[in-house]
């Protein structure tokens, strides 16, 4: 999704001359493409995400709308309070972009992994977050949402290599994104972890169960109607994302399911504590903390009360 | 904008006990010590505060905790009423503590130290970038310089040649609890800044026509990010609280009100 997101910048900045984008030393081979048509509005701040979020802060005050990137950690905790104080509390048009959700820079380890920061982003009153699942629906969703008013939180993914199958690059603000349909089951899903969703739904249709899946990429606004409907249309969800349990889709999920008195069960697959230190790549992390196809599978055998030693 | 009132010191000294002793809030030294600065800003180098002029000159009061002291010098601006300026800490009023961006004349809310300078950045660069001139002023406090977000607005103003941006340092050499050569010692400060490729002015920061006179002589086009070394006395025209770290949070007894309104009251008479 960092290569949709330099393409779209690129475009948008050619017609629309508020845009700006900042970056914290980080993008190298990403967003040289922007650098180069616009080279009087990019701006390297160095290893500086406060100041790069003050600054963004100004920029937006002063007419712009300034788009601020780095990896996820960085660009949401280490400057949260600048968030806070400054584009949310102003109601500012800061676009903040956090790069590799969750275990995508696997072997970087811990410090790398951002695993809680949809959920931070979520509880800021005005500030929309928008975490996309490919890079067609990435490139969809910046271009709908880059001028709206007031903050933005893009969680993008790394890769701009696959397709989610169905979804054809759809995005709406406050709405999921239907891509697969069955009866017996609801995934929702979010992120780049969708592709793991996909297949979970093969394998629960090898075992006779179909699933509908939709994927929820407007976190903020939330899609409180869509998600009302199909909870009260399912027995059961899943609720699939690459964070840590608590703060972000999963919750939101639970929050719905709650204040609305549906009677669907809800089962929450994400990160369910601190990783455990040892290095791996994307898809071993994934496994060892049940984010795999395989776990989403057995997280939905749970949702559906169906024993896994029975099948 | 033209004012009703004389913006002097004294006038914004009383106006911070008045209405510090009314709210029976504290912060008094913080506010007493910059009076002199926001006299010399708002008498006559701030360009249009308080209008939508896209040419205004920007101010932003890093050190927030220091509001009162805004709210006087909008006050006797005619920016902000008298009955405004009563509201101070009332509940439901927009005058609190930390000054707030839906007033009139106030661009940023602060109150958390170390976001000023950086948010001051982006406004000067933005004048740069849409090719509207004008200059931003942001006021922070030595303590403040603590922080190392500051720091990093500190080097990206130098490397990008801001020159329309000018810091002032209230160099009054207290924190919240101590003093800062005890808590972390600062100095050489100016040549810290100068070091980082600013144009350093050390002034004395008790003294309007001084300041006024270092704000006039600034070159504003060309060169560096500015910074005003202010050296100013904390509690500053009132006796019992000058130096006195406690005055960064206590209020005033009835006793202390009287005194402290006299001797400015006999400034002013000077």
């Amino acid at each position: 999704m960092r290569r949709a997101l330099t393409t779209a910048l690129r475009e948008i900045a050619g017609s629309d001359p508020r845009v700006v984008l900042m970056t914290a030393d980080l993008g190298f081979m990403v967003l040289e493409e922007f650098a180069k048509a616009h080279p009087s509005r990019f701006f390297n701040v160095g290893v500086a995400e406060a100041n790069m979020i003050g600054l963004a802060t100004g920029l937006a005050a002063s007419g712009f709308i300034p788009f601020t990137y780095s990896i996820a950690t960085f660009a949401s905790m280490r400057c949260y309070e600048q968030i806070r104080n400054g584009p949310v509390l102003h109601g500012l048009p800061v676009r903040i972009v956090g790069v590799g959700g969750g275990f995508e820079y696997g072997h970087a380890g811990y410090t790398h992994h951002a695993l809680e920061d949809l959920g931070i982003a979520r509880i800021q009153p005005g500030l929309t977050v928008i975490a996309p699942a490919d890079h067609l629906q990435a490139s969809a969703a910046i271009r709908m949402t880059y001028d709206l008013p007031g903050p933005i939180y893009y969680r993008l993914g790394k890769r701009d290599d696959y397709v989610l199958p169905g979804l054809e690059g759809r995005f709406r603000l406050g709405r999921v994104e239907t891509i697969r349909t069955g009866s017996d089951i609801l995934l929702l899903t979010l992120g780049s972890i969708s592709t793991e969703t996909v297949k979970a739904a093969g394998l629960l249709a090898l075992q006779g169960i179909e699933a509908t899946i939709c994927v929820v990429s407007s976190l903020r606004p939330a899609p409180l109607e869509d998600l009302m409907e199909l909870l009260a249309r399912f027995k059961a969800t899943v609720t699939v994302e690459e964070h840590y349990s608590e703060g972000a889709l999963g919750s939101l999920v639970c929050e719905i399911a709650a204040e609305s008195a549906s009677t669907c069960r809800v089962v929450r697959c994400g990160v369910k504590t601190m990783p455990a230190s040892v290095c791996g790549s994307e898809a071993c992390l994934r496994d060892a903390n049940g984010l795999g196809a395989d776990g989403i599978l057995k997280s939905a055998l749970v949702a559906l009360g169906v024993s896994v030693n029975e099948r | 904008m033209k004012s009703a009132y004389e913006i002097t010191p004294q006038e914004i000294r009383k106006i911070i006990i008045e209405e510090s002793k009314r709210a029976n809030v504290g912060h008094i030294g913080s506010a007493l010590s910059i009076a002199d600065i926001l006299a010399a800003l708002f008498q006559g180098v701030l360009h249009g505060t308080g209008t939508d002029d896209p040419n205004r000159d920007r101010f932003i009061l890093s050190k927030g905790h220091a509001a009162l002291a805004l709210y006087a010098a909008l006050y006797l601006k005619s920016i902000l009423t008298r009955d405004q300026l009563q509201t101070y800490c009332c509940d439901g009023s927009f005058l609190g503590v930390h000054p707030e961006h839906r007033l009139d004349g106030v661009d940023f809310s602060t109150g958390s130290l170390g976001h000023g300078l950086a948010i001051g950045s982006g406004v000067a660069l933005a004048s740069r970038l849409s090719g509207i001139y004008y200059r931003c002023f942001v006021l922070v406090s030595d303590a403040e310089c603590n922080e190392g977000s500051l720091w990093e607005s500190v080097m990206f103003a130098a490397h990008h040649k801001l020159s329309n941006l000018i810091a002032i340092v209230d160099n009054n050499g207290q924190q919240a609890f101590g003093k800062t050569k005890e808590v972390i010692d600062l100095e050489p400060l100016g040549e810290k800044w100068r070091t980082f490729g600013w144009e350093v002015h050390q002034v004395e920061g008790n003294s309007t026509e001084e300041l006024m006179r270092s704000f006039q002589a600034l070159d504003t086009r060309n060169g560096s990010p500015k910074v005003l070394i202010a050296d100013t006395i904390c509690g500053k025209g009132v006796s019992f609280m000058e130096g006195k770290v406690e005055w960064h949070y206590l209020p005033l007894s009835d006793d202390q009100y009287i005194q402290a309104l006299n001797e400015i009251e006999r400034t002013a008479k000077k």
